[in-house]
């Protein structure tokens, strides 16, 4: 039994901050989860679908963000508890719809969990999301450790019903994929039946509507102003105060204790940051002359304090606001303690113990020119090499200068060496499809480049649908290559409309791609990238065609193929290859590009290497001196 | 309970595919079960597509830590593979960091491509000697043992060192609570190989020459 399901209240033990959310949301009785799969949110929904049959939720992986926020509206209009979790990019697909719900209103309580990623780790942008719930006039909670991150989502459920509105929890990836100490909670018994009254309708009312959402949030404000999640901790006099929320304040608290400064600065973590819990905030300023706001990307925390402490002036007198506009902490990129270090000693005039600036000369030195750098790359026996490698190869044989649109999904990685840089655009879900369809009506301004959009499996359902009919109706000039590896991979395998089962790993009827177009009536032909020849051929072949054609390279990731069957072992036969001799320039290891083979230093031959070599084959069938071979099978 | 060094702070540096999520969840759900606050930042997503992956792990009698450590703050660092240890001293090590390093290098794709040159592990080994205080090599695989459980072998490793303060009997219980049961018996077996690698002939101590901070 994991972590999820353990029924000791009390206990402590280690838990992800996306678990910890599962876990809260647990604890607070949710019925029904719906989520599309997004770092670093996607452990949310992950983990209440590996304990759902335990619990009696309901879990699904939906089509897309906004499909999935209104199926779990749905179970809140039916008096349920319902949670959805999505990354950042995923709070914009929803907005549409946010910005209804929030004036019709809801019934049981609706948590939206929002997984904000700093850095841009693992993301296309690195978009703040918290002004979504100023924008839709919404409670916005930031928990601040794994404790908060189960406790918050808890309290949010509770909160959401109170109010009759969704409450939005931002995370970010710090927390989200940390791991930390959590005491669990009891575990509820459930008893809620579902059942639909009322009407929610959004738009023939809606100023009066707009004006009863302003005084639910009135009426937040009254429940923050109490909430243990606000506190203070420091002198009582203190005339310098870190105001913070989210990671902020595991960063502030090390920064101020790093410093030895305990004695003279102290912190004020806000962890309900919309609207501010005002007299809270008012009643720790009294008698403050500073403030630093140590908070993660933009400036929200800051902006919205300074409009209180502007409202406020004749209590408070004059604050010194330091933060991003005064250049002390950027407004871009993720928070750590160093940036609040080097935040509190700027302020205060501290001289900082440097670390020895030799000593980092010669680590960097190493680090940067000694050993070589290592690109994220695709997987040994990915699909994706070979369909760029064939894309490549057919753009190469059409000779127009054609380019490929990208978009969103383990093959952007295709815009760098590990896709031989074919891809030339990324933006957002389905942005590739949209953008070809564009290329492919500029023929009268004397534009005669092919172009190719590539489109993964999940991304076609998600988002590329209405540009691929665009494109039909308008008869544009596009190729699209769907990627289909069978699942969402990226973000860990989860099943699509296509994957033929659902988020508990049980059988599902499937909705085919090629019928999708056929219904639209795109010409689609349906090919496996590892017949490779005939890959390239029959692309170059499209590439010659007019109007809007696609191409769907099916062929199962290997991640999840090789769950299910022992792979082939493969092996260079030196007595085949003969090295630099070959005139191949080294095809398979410095061409082709897959780490499965290595260069033999001794022999100055190809060899695989087997620890990482899945099996795949599709170099035994490119390399030109045959050299590359079964285990066990006839030479 | 009080640390010597409060908090300790651990880096398990590696590449993308070599389980180094699990190996950070197995030395903290340890030291959670030692009573301590742990705190793991982990760095993964697009980087599990064979970028470089890094966990920081924090331990406190005091308090919860942040995900992050502070630049030059690592005090211990177990990487899986050569380079990946070497890559990350100059933003988090100090003369005072020791280091446990598996030899057996993952190649990374401009090496494979000819753009790039892979330096001998034995050279590499060394330059980590001269920033750190201390490197321990530690064979986790063996040429031609495909790569069965070396993180957990690394994890053995560590706890053979006797660098944290926990108990073999909590890092045996953790590997029993994280570990699914079918594979139980082949990561004991890992990590028992790991302990012995430490204390045993198999770990070399490299000379080290120590600089001083100025």
């Amino acid at each position: 039994m994991g972590t999820l399901e353990l029924d000791k209240p009390g206990k402590t033990v280690l838990m992800m901050g996306d678990e910890a959310i599962a876990r809260g949301a647990i604890e607070a009785g949710v019925d029904f989860c719906a989520s599309y799969p997004g770092t670093p949110a996607t452990e949310v929904p992950e983990s209440l679908a590996r304990v759902s049959e335990h619990f009696g939720i309901y879990a699904e992986w939906s089509t897309n963000e906004i499909v999935a926020f209104e199926a779990a509206t749905a179970a809140s209009l039916a008096g349920l508890r319902a949670l959805v979790a999505m990354k950042q990019n995923g709070v914009n697909v929803c907005a549409d719809f946010l910005m209804t719900v929030n004036l019709a209103g809801i019934n049981g309580g609706l948590v939206l969990v929002a997984g904000d990623d700093p850095s841009a780790i693992s993301s296309s942008n690195e978009q703040d999301s918290r002004s979504y719930a100023r924008y839709a006039d919404l409670p916005l909670l930031e928990p601040a450790d794994f404790q908060e991150a189960k406790d918050m989502t808890k309290w949010a459920f509770e909160l959401s019903e109170k109010l009759g509105l969704p409450c939005i929890l931002r995370s970010v990836t710090r927390l989200s994929h940390s791991r930390g100490n959590v005491k669990l909670g009891v575990l509820p018994e459930k008893t809620r039946k579902a059942k639909f009254e009322g009407v929610y309708i959004s738009g023939a009312f809606a100023a009066a509507q707009h004006a009863a959402l302003h005084q639910k949030l009135e009426q937040a404000r009254e429940e923050f102003e109490t909430s243990p999640f606000n506190f203070y901790v420091g002198p009582k006099k203190a005339k310098f105060v870190i105001v913070t929320s989210g990671t902020g304040w595991l960063y502030s608290r090390e920064a101020v204790a790093a410093l030895g400064l305990e004695a003279k600065v102290g912190i004020l973590k806000i962890g309900t940051t919309w609207p501010l819990p005002e007299k809270f905030i008012v009643d720790h300023l009294k008698n403050v002359a500073e403030i630093l706001i140590a908070e993660e990307v933009d400036p929200f925390l800051e902006q919205n304090i300074k409009i209180l402490l502007a409202e406020q002036a004749k209590t408070l007198g004059p604050i010194e606001v330091y933060g991003s506009k005064s250049g002390h902490r950027p407004a871009y990129g993720e928070m750590n303690q160093d940036k609040v270090v080097q935040a509190l000693a700027s302020i205060r005039g501290l001289q900082l113990k440097a670390r020895d600036e030799k000593y980092i000369e010669q680590a960097k030195e190493l680090a940067l020119t000694y050993i070589p750098p290592r690109m994220p790359t695709f997987c040994t026996g990915c699909p994706h090499r070979a369909s760029l490698w064939a894309i490549k190869s057919a753009l190469k044989l059409d000779g127009r200068d054609g380019f490929v649109t990208g978009d969103i999904g383990c093959y952007a990685i295709g815009a760098g060496p590990a896709g031989y840089f074919q891809i030339k655009t990324i933006h957002c879900m389905g942005g590739g499809i949209g953008l070809a369809n564009g290329f492919g009506k500029l023929d009268r301004f004397a534009f005669n480049q092919p172009v190719i959009a590539v489109c993964g499996d999940s991304t076609f359902y998600h988002a590329a649908i209405p540009a691929l009919i665009n494109a039909q109706v308008h008869n544009s000039n596009v190729l699209m290559v769907v990627l289909d590896n069978g699942g969402t991979a990226m973000t860990g395998f989860q099943p699509h409309p296509g994957s033929g089962f659902d988020a508990l790993g049980r059988s599902a009827p499937t909705v085919e791609i090629e019928n999708i177009c056929r219904g639209i009536g795109v010409e689609v032909r349906v090919r496996d990238p590892f017949e490779i020849s005939q890959a390239v051929q029959e692309l170059y072949d499209m590439l010659q065609e007019d109007g809007p054609r696609v191409m769907v390279f099916r062929r199962r990731c290997f991640r999840i193929e090789a769950k299910e069957k022992l792979q082939k072992k493969y092996y260079v036969d030196q007595t085949r290859c003969i090295g630099d001799d070959c005139g191949c320039a080294r095809f398979c290891s410095r061409v082709f590009n897959c780490p499965g083979i290595i260069w033999d230093q001794e022999a100055q031959k190809a060899k695989i290497d087997e620890v990482v070599c899945t099996g795949c084959g599709v170099c035994a069938t490119l390399c030109p001196g045959g050299a590359i071979k079964v285990r066990g099978a006839a030479s | 309970m009080t640390l010597e060094k409060d908090p300790l702070n651990l880096i398990i540096a590696g590449v993308g595919g070599q389980g180094n999520i699990l190996a950070s969840q197995i030395v903290a759900t340890a030291g959670i079960k030692e009573g301590l606050y742990v705190t793991v930042g982990e760095t993964y997503g697009a980087s599990q597509r064979g970028g470089p992956v890094m966990s920081h792990v924090r331990f406190s009698a005091k308090a919860q830590c942040g995900p992050l450590i502070p630049e030059g703050e690592a005090d211990i660092i177990v990487g899986l593979e050569p380079i990946e240890a070497l890559r990350i001293i100059a933003d988090y090590g100090s003369p005072a960091t020791r280091v446990i390093v598996s030899p057996r290098p993952i190649y990374p794709i401009w090496v494979l491509s000819g753009q790039a040159k892979y330096p001998p592990v034995e050279e590499v080994v060394q330059k980590l000697g001269e920033l750190v205080a201390e490197v321990r090599v530690v064979k986790a695989i063996e040429e031609g043992e495909t790569g069965l459980a070396a993180n957990v072998v690394m994890v053995g490793a560590l706890a053979g060192s006797g660098m944290l303060p926990i108990t073999m009997k909590n890092f045996e219980g953790s590997i029993k609570e994280i570990v699914s049961p079918k594979d139980l018996d082949l990561n004991l077996r890992a990590f028992k190989k790991g302990v012995e690698l430490a204390g045993g002939k198999a770990a070399v101590p490299v000379p080290v020459k120590t600089r001083k901070r100025k």
